[in-house]
C-alpha cells in the first residue's frame, strides 16, 4: 500500500515547494553536503511520520495537496493546542535540568518558568497548560543556543517526576534543583522499557505525559552522567550560563515565554512547507502509523482530533520530524512542536551546528556527545573499537521506576548502594514506596546462600529481570527485558565457559508485544550492515561521521547521506542522534524491497464447528455474539475480508455477496473430493457486505440448533480453508469441540484414561498423524495463519490437532467442559478471550530473523513457527500474545569483543496494508570468569528456556526422560557451582543468590500439568499446557509456574502504588506451601490466567462482608466467581489490586472463590507447589535428593 | 570365468556412482538450506524422491552380495542396510513414510548437523566402497586372469 511511486510525487512536489521558505530562511542547508542537501534531507523529513493515528488515507491521493495551502495556520494552531498538552507536563517541574539552563542563558532568569509549583498537577486545567507549552519553543528560537537540542529532552524530561500516575514523587520534585538530574536515569528506564501498557493509563491526558516523556529520557539521562564533563568541554558559545545552576534553570524556562511568540511567527513563516510535507507524508504514513498504538492507548486520543486538519497536523508533526525522533509515534505531538523550533534553529544557527558536527574529533563534539546523553563515548576517542570495552563496568546499575504491574515491586534495599552523584535517589525511592528499586549487584548476586537453611528466599514482590551489568549509557538504550531476556545478562567468552557453567544459553522473545510507546520511522533508507544485513541500532559505533561499526559483525559501512540529516535536531551530520540509533526497539515503515507481493489486506477465516455437540455446548451463539460486537473493531482496513465456513459431516461455505439480499448457503458434501463452490464471493469485503454478515452471525446459531449430526469433518473444511484462502493468505480461526471423525486427518481416541496418572510415562504426546502438520506447512507457504479454538470435554486428541496452529504460527486455545449451563464461567472466559483475540493487533506474512553477534549462533527454535532457515522464522500470522524462544550456543570464543549484541527483525504487514519492520536490540557484557557467569544468571529466564527444552525432550524422548533432565539441569548448575565458584567448604546445599530460586522453580515446572507424573491429568490439558509453555512469552509462563500468592486480610496501605486517584495495595508474596495460609486469613493466588481467592475457615466475618457480601463464611456461595463492588475501603482496595493485577496481562483472568472446605480447593492447593503431594516431593525434600544427587 | 559375483561387483560399481550422487544432492541440498539459499519445504521434496531410490539401491547390494555368497562384502554393507531402515526408515521423524526429513525440524541447529553429517559420512563410504568394488571386480571379474599374468 505504501505505493512508492506516488511518494516519490509527492516528495519532488515538495521539494519544489519548499524550496522557497528553506532557501529563504534557511542558509544553514547550505552547509549540508553540497547539492544533495535538498534532495536527502527534505524528503526524509517528510517521511518522519511519527504521528500516531495518523488520517491517512491512502485511497485519496490527490487530496492532500491542495489541503496544505489553507491548512497552514489553522493547522498551527492546532498543532499547538496538541502540543499544549504533552508538554504541560515539561513545564510543571521546576527544576529545569542545567543543561536547559546552559542553553538559554541569555534570556533573564527572573522569568516566571519557575511557577512549577502551581503548575504540577496533572489536573492543571489547560490554559495553564498552554503557558508552558509555549514556552518550550523558545529556546530552539534562540539560535545562538545550539545546545537546543539537547535542552528539549531534558526539559522534556522533567515532567516524568511529576507523572500523575506516581502521585508521590510530587513532594520531592520541587523541591532539590539537581533533582530531575538524578531523577531522569531512573526514569527513562521505565519508559524505556515500555511498561507503561495503554490499559494502564486510563485517563487520557494523564497518561501521554508517561508516553510522551518517555523516548527522550535518554537524552536527559545522558546530560545528568556526563555533565561535568560537558560543562567543560563546551565551547564558549554553548556555554551562555553556567551549568547546573537551579538559578539559571528557572530563569531560562521563564525566559521561554516572550521567545514563544516569536518562535511561532517564524514557524508560520514556513506553515506551507511544513504542512505540505504533512500532507504528503500523512499519505504515506498515516495509515499505517494509525495502527500503531495498542488499541485505545489514551495517548493517541490526543492526537486523534478528526478531520483533515488532523492529517495535516499530523503531517506537520511527521515533517517537523520530530517524532521519528524522539519517537514514538504517540509520543509526537509534544517533541514536534519543539522539534520544529529546533529545526528553525538550526536552520538558522545553521553554521554553528555544521561546523560542531563535522569537527567531529574535536573536543567540542565530544562534550556534546557527552551532554546528548549520547551511547556514543567512542565518538570522541578515535580508536572507537576499544569504546565498547569502557563503558561495560564502569557504572553500577540505575534504577527504574516504574509504574507497571510487572515491575511494581522492587526491593528497595539496594539504595544505600547508589554512587554519590545521586543523592536524591533515596528520597526518590523513598517517596515511591514500593516502586523502585536498585538491580542486584554482582557481589549481592554471588552471595552464596544455603538453600537448606534459608527458608524465606521470595523476595517480596514479584522478581524483576537482572539487569545485565552495562554502562549507564548502554543500559539505557538497551531492549526491554519484557520483549527480549537472555537467560545469562553475562554471556560467557567461550563455550567452554558455558559448559562448565552447565546452564543454558538461550534467548526469550516477545517480538509483537503491544507497546505503549514505539518510536516508527518512515525514510527511504533503512540503514543496514552490508554484510550481515543488521539494522542500524545504538550499539553501533560511529568511527566518525560517515562511518560506522557493525556491533555484530564488525564490518565498518558508510553512513548514507540521507541518514546524516537528523530529524530529531532538524540538522544535518548528526547520525548518531538519529532515532534507530538512539532506541532499541524500533519500527521502519518498509519499501517495496521488502516484499515479494503486494502487501495482503487483513483477511479473516471462521471455520466454525456446527454438529450437535458444539450447538448444545453453546459456543456458537457466544461466538456470534462476540463478533457482532467486534466486528467493527477487528484490525483492517477498507480491505479486510471475511468469509466463514462451518462444518459437521458436510461443509457449508456462505456467500455473502453484497448484491445478495440473504446470505447464500453452500453445502458441499463431497467431503473426499473436495471443491470451492465459488471463489469470488465467499471471501467478502467485511465493508461492503458488513450487513450480510450481520445476517449470517445473527441466525447462524438457529440455523443449526435442530441439528442431529454428530460427525466432525475437520480435516475436509481445513482443506477448503486452505484453498480459499491460499490466493490472499490471512487467519484462519477454528473452532473445534470433538475429535474429527470423518475425512482426511480423522483421528481416533488415543487416551486410556486409566494411564492418566500413571507413573511411568506418557503416550500419544506426539501426532497421530501427519496430516495437520503438512496442512500447516502448506498453509505457513501459502502465508495462512491457523488459530485453534478447542472446545471440547471429551479427548480430542490436542496432540495432533496442535500441529495445525504449531507450523502455521498460529496459537492454541483450549476450553475444557466449555458449556452454558453447567460451566458458565468457562464460556465466560471464552467470551472474553475472544474478544481480546478478535481484537487484538495482528501482522500478516511475517518473518522474523535473530541474529546475533559473530561467534553466538542459534541452533534451535520453541515457539509457533516454521523454520525457513538457520535464523528465519517464517510466521503466516504474527500476533502479540505470543512469545519465543532460542537456544544458542558460542562456535567461536568472543574473547575479543566486549559486548554482545542480538537482534530480532520482525518484518510482517500491519493489518492496514502496510509493511513495517519490527526491530528489537538487546546488548550484553561477555565475560570471562565463571563467577560473573552464575551473576549474571536470570533464573525466570532459565526456568523458561528448560520448560521449553523439557517440552521438547518429552515428545521426542519421554516425559520421565525430560523430568531426570530438569533435576540435572539444577544438579548440574548448583555442582559446577559448588566446585568452581564458591570456596564454602559447607555441608549444605549452596547456590548464588542469583540462582537461589532455581530449585524451587524446577520443581514447580515438575508439578506443572505439562510434566508432571503420577498425578492425574488428561492427556488433552497436558499437551495444552505443553503448547502453551511454548507459545507463551516469559512473564505468563511463570506466573503459570509459580502463581503469586499474597494475603489479603492483613494487608496494608504501606508502600502502596498509588495510581490515577486509586490505591493499589502491594502486598508481599508469600511462599506457596499450606504453611503460610491460615485459617483466620484470606489469600489471593494469582496463577496468571486464574485468580484464587481461598478464604479461610475462621476468616474474619468483616472482611467476608466487606469483600464478598456475604454475612459469614458459611453462606458464601460455592461457585462465586464475582466480587461483588462493594463501596467498603476493603473491597475497593482489593479490586484495585486485581484489576491492577489484570492490567499486566492481556487476556483476562477468571476468579474463582474458593472456601476452604470447598471441593474445589483441590485445585488452588495443586498449586502450593512447595507442598508434598501423593506423588511429587516437598520443596525441602526436593532440595535434600538434589544434594544427594550432587554428592554422588 | 565370468562369474556371477563378478557381475554384482560390476553392476554395484555403477549403481554405486549413481549413490555417490545422491550424497552429493544430500550435501549439497542441507549445504543450501544452511546457507538460506532454500526453504526446507521446497528443499525437502527433491529429497524425499532421492531417499527411497538410494535406500532401495542400497538394499538390491546387501541382496545381490548375499545371493553371490561375498560375506566380506555383505558385512561391510549390512551396518549401513540396518541403520537406513531401522533408525531412518520406521523411526523417521514423521509418521507418513514419505517424509524422511522433516521440514518442520530439520532448520532445528542439531537436525541439519546432523544430516549433514550423515551425508557426509555416507558419501565417503560410498567412495570407499565404489574402489573396493573396482578392486573386487579385477579380482574377482572376467579379465582378472589376464591381468594378472605378468607380461
Amino acid at each position: 500500500m505504501s505505493a512508492p511511486g506516488f511518494t516519490s510525487l509527492k516528495t519532488s512536489l515538495d521539494h519544489s515547494l519548499n524550496s522557497t521558505p528553506n532557501g529563504g530562511a534557511a542558509p544553514p542547508y547550505q552547509n549540508g553536503p553540497g547539492g544533495q542537501t535538498y534532495p536527502s534531507t527534505y524528503p526524509l523529513t517528510g517521511y518522519y511520520g511519527a504521528g500516531p493515528q495518523q488520517q491517512g488515507d491512502p485511497t485519496i491521493p490527490g487530496h492532500c495537496a491542495p489541503a496544505p495551502q489553507k491548512a497552514p495556520i489553522t493547522n498551527n494552531d492546532h498543532s499547538a493546542y496538541c502540543h499544549q498538552q504533552p508538554l504541560q507536563p515539561n513545564a510543571a517541574p521546576t527544576v529545569a535540568p542545567s543543561a536547559y539552563g546552559a542553553t538559554q542563558g541569555s534570556h533573564p532568569p527572573s522569568l516566571p518558568y519557575g511557577t512549577p509549583t502551581t503548575l504540577p498537577t496533572s489536573a492543571a486545567p489547560p490554559n495553564t497548560q498552554h503557558a508552558p507549552s509555549f514556552q518550550q519553543p523558545a529556546p530552539y528560537a534562540q539560535p545562538g543556543a545550539y545546545y537546543g537540542q539537547q535542552q528539549y529532552p531534558t526539559s522534556q524530561t522533567q515532567h516524568h517526576p511529576q507523572q500523575p500516575n506516581l502521585v508521590l514523587a510530587h513532594p520531592t520534585s520541587p523541591g532539590a534543583p539537581l533533582y530531575p538530574i538524578v531523577s531522569y536515569p531512573s526514569v527513562p528506564g521505565s519508559s524505556q522499557y515500555g511498561t507503561l501498557r495503554s490499559s494502564q493509563a486510563p485517563t487520557g491526558p494523564a497518561a501521554v505525559p508517561n508516553l510522551m516523556g518517555a523516548p527522550l529520557h535518554q537524552y536527559a539521562a545522558g546530560n545528568d552522567t556526563n555533565h561535568p564533563a560537558s560543562t567543560a568541554a563546551v565551547p564558549p558559545g554553548y556555554s551562555m550560563a553556567p551549568l547546573g545552576q537551579p538559578a539559571t534553570v528557572n530563569g531560562q524556562g521563564n525566559a521561554v515565554q516572550a521567545p514563544v511568540l516569536q518562535h511561532y511567527d517564524q514557524s508560520h513563516q514556513a506553515p506551507m512547507t511544513h504542512d505540505h510535507y504533512g500532507g504528503g507524508v500523512t499519505h504515506n504514513t498515516g495509515g499505517a502509523d494509525r495502527d500503531i498504538p495498542p488499541l485505545g492507548i489514551p495517548s493517541t486520543s490526543v492526537h486523534s482530533s478528526p478531520g483533515h486538519q488532523q492529517g495535516m497536523h499530523y503531517g506537520y508533526l511527521a515533517n517537523s520530524g520530530a517524532s521519528s525522533a524522539n519517537a514514538a509515534a504517540n509520543v509526537a505531538p509534544s517533541s514536534s512542536s519543539s522539534d520544529e523550533d529546533e529545526e528553525e534553529e538550526d536552520e538558522e544557527a545553521g553554521g554553528d551546528s555544521s561546523s560542531t558536527t563535522t569537527g567531529s574529533a574535536s573536543p567540542v563534539p565530544n562534550s556534546y556527545d557527552s551532554l546528548e546523553g549520547g551511547s556514543y563515548p567512542e565518538f570522541s576517542n578515535p580508536p572507537s573499537a576499544d569504546m565498547p570495552k569502557q563503558p561495560v563496568y564502569q557504572q553500577r546499575p540505575v534504577s527504574r521506576v516504574d509504574s507497571s504491574p510487572s515491575h511494581g515491586g522492587y526491593n528497595q534495599t539496594g539504595y544505600q548502594h547508589l554512587p554519590q552523584p545521586f543523592p536524591n535517589m533515596s528520597q526518590l525511592s523513598a517517596a515511591l514506596g514500593g516502586l523502585s528499586g536498585v538491580p542486584e549487584l554482582e557481589v549481592e548476586a554471588l552471595r552464596p546462600v544455603n538453600l537448606l537453611q534459608e527458608r524465606n528466599l521470595l523476595p517480596h514482590r514479584p522478581l524483576d529481570a537482572p539487569e545485565p551489568n552495562l554502562s549507564a549509557d548502554l543500559k539505557k538504550a538497551n531492549c526491554s527485558p519484557d520483549t527480549f531476556r537472555c537467560t545469562l545478562t553475562n554471556i560467557p567468552q567461550t563455550q567452554a565457559l558455558l559448559n562448565k557453567a552447565r546452564l543454558p544459553l538461550g534467548l526469550l522473545l516477545h517480538p509483537f508485544r503491544d507497546l505503549a510507546q514505539l518510536p516508527v520511522i518512515t525514510s527511504n533508507i533503512i540503514v543496514r550492515c552490508r554484510s550481515c544485513r543488521t539494522y542500524i541500532n545504538p550499539f553501533v559505533s560511529f568511527l566518525d561521521q560517515r562511518r560506522w561499526k557493525c556491533n555484530l559483525c564488525y564490518r565498518v559501512n558508510d553512513v548514507p547521506d540521507e541518514f546524516m540529516y537528523n530529524p530529531v535536531t532538524r540538522s544535518y551530520g548528526e547520525p548518531h542522534k538519529r532515532p534507530e540509533v538512539q532506541n532499541s526497539t524500533v519500527e521502519f515503515i518498509a519499501s517495496s524491497d521488502y516484499m515479494l507481493r503486494p502487501p495482503q489486506p487483513a483477511v479473516y477465516l471462521f471455520v466454525l464447528d456446527v454438529s450437535h455437540n458444539a450447538v448444545e455446548g453453546g459456543y456458537l451463539n457466544v461466538f456470534c455474539h462476540t463478533l457482532l460486537e467486534n466486528l467493527d473493531k477487528m484490525p483492517g482496513d477498507t480491505r479486510t475480508r471475511v468469509g466463514f465456513i462451518t462444518f459437521n459431516s458436510t461443509i457449508h461455505f456462505y456467500n455473502l455477496q453484497e448484491s445478495l439480499s440473504q446470505p447464500q448457503m453452500l453445502v458441499v458434501s463431497d467431503i473426499d473430493d473436495l471443491f470451492i463452490p465459488t471463489h469470488d464471493s465467499l471471501l467478502v469485503n467485511l465493508k461492503e457486505s458488513r450487513a450480510l454478515v450481520r445476517v449470517l452471525l445473527t441466525s447462524l446459531h438457529s440455523m443449526f440448533s435442530q441439528t442431529r449430526e454428530t460427525h466432525s469433518a475437520l480435516g475436509p473444511a481445513l482443506q477448503a480453508a486452505y484453498k480459499l484462502m491460499s490466493p490472499t493468505g490471512g487467519r484462519v480461526s477454528v473452532f473445534q469441540t470433538q475429535l474429527p471423525t470423518l475425512g482426511a486427518g480423522l483421528l481416533q481416541s488415543r487416551e486410556d484414561p486409566n494411564q492418566r496418572s500413571s507413573t511411568k510415562g506418557v503416550q500419544h504426546l506426539g501426532p497421530a498423524t501427519d496430516f495437520y502438520k503438512k496442512l500447516a506447512l502448506d498453509c505457513s507457504g501459502q502465508q495462512i495463519g491457523v488459530d485453534l479454538f478447542l472446545l471440547s470435554s471429551q479427548y480430542s486428541d490436542l496432540a495432533s490437532l496442535a500441529c495445525m496452529s504449531k507450523f502455521s504460527a498460529g496459537s492454541i486455545f483450549y476450553y475444557p467442559s466449555l458449556h452454558h449451563v453447567h460451566n458458565p464461567a468457562q464460556l465466560d472466559k471464552f467470551q472474553k478471550d475472544l474478544e481480546r483475540y478478535l481484537t487484538r493487533k495482528i501482522g500478516f506474512e511475517a518473518v522474523m530473523r535473530i541474529r546475533c553477534t559473530k561467534g553466538l549462533s542459534i541452533h534451535t527454535f520453541h515457539g509457533n513457527f516454521f523454520v525457513r532457515s538457520t535464523d528465519l522464522l517464517s510466521l503466516a500470522n504474527i500476533n502479540p500474545d505470543s512469545g519465543f524462544a532460542v537456544q544458542m550456543s558460542i562456535e567461536e570464543s568472543l574473547a575479543d569483543t566486549a559486548l554482545a549484541c542480538f537482534q530480532s527483525a520482525l518484518l510482517y504487514t500491519s493489518s492496514k496494508g502496510k509493511r513495517r519492520i519490527r526491530v528489537h536490540t538487546l546488548c550484553l557484557p561477555v565475560v570471562s570468569q565463571l563467577s560473573d557467569v552464575y551473576a549474571g544468571a536470570d533464573v525466570q529466564a532459565i526456568t523458561c528456556l528448560l520448560a521449553n527444552m523439557a517440552i521438547d525432550r518429552s515428545i521426542s524422548s519421554s516425559l520421565s526422560d525430560a523430568r531426570d533432565a530438569l533435576v540435572n539441569a539444577v544438579v548440574d548448575s548448583l555442582s559446577a557451582y559448588k566446585n568452581t565458584v564458591s570456596n564454602i567448604q559447607q555441608s549444605g546445599l549452596i547456590a548464588p543468590a542469583a540462582l537461589c530460586l532455581f530449585p524451587l522453580y524446577v520443581l514447580a515446572l515438575l508439578k506443572q500439568k505439562a510434566l508432571r507424573l503420577g498425578t492425574s491429568t488428561k492427556l488433552d490439558e497436558r499437551v495444552f499446557a505443553m503448547c502453551e509453555f511454548k507459545s507463551q512469552p516469559l512473564q505468563q509462563i511463570m506466573r503459570a509456574v509459580h502463581p503469586d500468592l499474597y494475603r489479603l486480610d492483613t494487608m496494608s496501605n504501606q508502600g502502596a502504588l498509588h495510581l490515577n486517584d486509586c490505591i493499589v495495595p502491594q502486598p508481599h508474596l508469600l511462599h506457596l506451601t499450606a504453611e503460610k495460609l491460615t485459617r483466620e486469613g484470606a489469600f489471593l493466588m494469582d496463577c496468571g490466567s486464574v485468580f484464587y481467592l481461598w478464604i479461610g475457615k475462621c476468616c474474619n466475618d468483616v472482611f467476608i462482608r466487606d469483600v464478598l457480601g456475604c454475612p459469614n463464611h458459611a453462606s458464601i456461595p460455592p461457585n462465586m466467581t464475582q466480587i461483588p463492588e462493594l463501596e467498603t475501603p476493603l473491597s475497593e482496595r482489593l479490586r484495585a489490586l486485581l484489576v491492577w493485577l489484570q492490567d499486566s496481562r492481556t487476556f483476562s483472568s477468571t476468579l474463582h472463590v474458593v472456601k476452604d472446605d470447598a471441593t474445589a480447593k483441590t485445585s488452588f492447593f495443586q498449586h502450593l507447589v512447595e507442598d508434598r503431594s501423593e506423588s511429587a516431593l516437598s520443596y525441602y525434600e526436593f532440595l535434600l535428593h538434589i544434594q544427594q544427587q550432587m554428592s554422588k | 570365468m565370468f562369474t556371477f559375483a563378478a557381475f554384482c561387483y560390476m553392476l554395484s560399481l555403477v549403481l554405486c556412482a549413481s549413490l555417490i550422487f545422491f550424497a552429493i544432492w544430500h550435501i549439497t541440498a542441507f549445504d543450501e538450506l544452511q546457507a538460506d539459499f532454500k526453504v526446507p519445504i521446497d528443499q525437502g521434496n527433491p529429497l524425499h524422491a532421492l531417499v527411497l531410490p538410494e535406500y532401495s539401491i542400497h538394499g538390491l547390494f546387501c541382496i545381490m552380495f548375499l545371493c553371490a555368497q561375498e560375506w566380506l562384502t555383505v558385512g561391510l554393507n549390512i551396518p549401513l542396510f540396518f541403520y537406513n531402515t531401522w533408525s531412518r526408515y520406521f523411526h523417521s521423524p514423521t509418521d507418513t513414510k514419505e517424509l524422511l526429513y522433516d521440514p518442520a525440524s530439520v532448520m532445528n541447529g542439531d537436525t541439519l548437523k546432523f544430516c549433514q553429517k550423515e551425508a557426509w559420512c555416507k558419501m565417503s563410504f560410498f567412495v570407499l566402497s565404489f574402489f573396493y568394488y573396482l578392486y573386487c571386480v579385477y579380482w574377482t571379474g572376467p579379465s582378472s586372469s589376464i591381468w594378472s599374468t605378468p607380461w
